[in-house]
């Protein structure tokens, strides 16, 4: 029980990724998430506004069910599989967050700062969440992948503009944590 | 009924993703400050494999499961769709802590605050495919 009950060092997960990645393919599809942020509109009906939603979302079907299935994989890790809800943090992270008005890093799964229901009530708690998804689900689609479509799939493949995209999640995220983070929290 | 693997990769994936920690917010800041392997090494590992699985898919000696040869579909190329994209998905990834993927695990976690994200994540994917023909890619 240990093992299931201990969080999982990079060793495992990484290679457990890879498997994912595996089954995908090995069933005639392929491994990556953000384009189901499109199926949804299409299935909203954004094909109305616009032909680029104008898709068969039908086909795409075995997505949504991988998709459903992550939410359930969630679910059953959070009530059956995780006792502890404590990330063990180098102690400097949780110096530097301390530093940016974060209280008791690490000691939960989501900083409450960010997550609590209290912040949907407040403007720059709102906004944080609601800028955050515009950033996700516009970036993803621009650049026609996310962190499993370009940066494992697309690297694995050794596709250049998988490099490119990996390379700016990079830029995008280190601009986030040193400069904004700094001016916003 | 032909749908059922699916569900369970899925299952498989947030299981993974929620053990290992991936999902959670402190670990993509701590892999943004560089103070910690953790991330790196789940990635880079993913991709290690990942890059001889692909060389099995391609040269035909793994084929899936109805014998078929495994395709890697090419990505869109352009400099500036791939960069211009990505920072800007980059930004959004390091503030709220979550990719698309985790988006989903967090859900499954209970976390309300996260359907707001996803809602506007949705309505990102609906702004760009509105802009889609006049970006530059």
């Amino acid at each position: 029980m240990e093992i299931i009950t201990q969080p999982w060092p990079w060793y495992v997960a990484g290679p457990a990724i890879a498997f994912v990645l595996f089954l995908l393919f090995y069933f005639g599809k392929s491994f990556g998430v953000s384009t189901n942020l499109e199926t949804f509109c299409t299935i909203g009906g954004a094909g109305k506004i616009s032909d680029h939603f104008k898709t068969d979302w039908k086909a795409r079907t075995w997505s949504l069910v991988f998709v459903l299935g992550i939410v359930i994989g969630g679910f059953i890790s959070s009530q059956y599989l995780m006792p502890s809800q404590a990330i063990d943090l180098n102690p400097q992270t949780v110096q530097d967050l301390a530093a940016l008005g974060f209280a008791n890093a690490g000691s939960e799964y989501l900083p409450v700062e960010i997550f609590s229901t209290e912040n949907l009530l407040s403007l720059k708690g709102i906004g944080i969440l609601v800028v955050s998804g515009l950033f996700i689900g516009f970036g993803t689609r621009y650049a026609s992948g996310c962190t499993s479509g370009h940066a494992i799939t697309g690297l694995s493949s050794l596709q250049t503009p998988s490099l490119v995209a990996t390379i700016g999640f990079f830029a995008g995220g280190l601009l986030m944590t040193w400069f904004v983070f700094p001016i916003i929290f | 009924m032909k749908y059922i693997k699916f569900l369970i990769v899925g299952i498989l994936f947030g299981i993974i993703l929620s053990k290992s920690e991936v999902v959670s917010w402190y670990r993509i800041y701590e892999m943004f400050k560089f103070q910690s392997f953790h991330m790196y090494g789940v990635i880079g590992s993913a991709v290690g494999i990942g890059v001889i699985l692909m060389q099995l898919f391609k040269r035909g000696i793994i084929k899936d499961f109805q014998g078929n040869p495994i395709k890697v579909k090419d990505k869109k190329k352009g400099f500036i769709r791939t960069f211009v994209g990505g920072s800007i998905f980059g930004l959004g990834w390091a503030l709220v802590g979550a990719c698309p993927g985790p988006i989903f695990v967090l859900i499954g976690h209970g976390a309300v605050s996260i359907l707001i994200v996803l809602l506007a994540a949705v309505l990102g994917a609906f702004i760009y495919g509105l802009l889609a023909k006049k970006l530059p890619s």
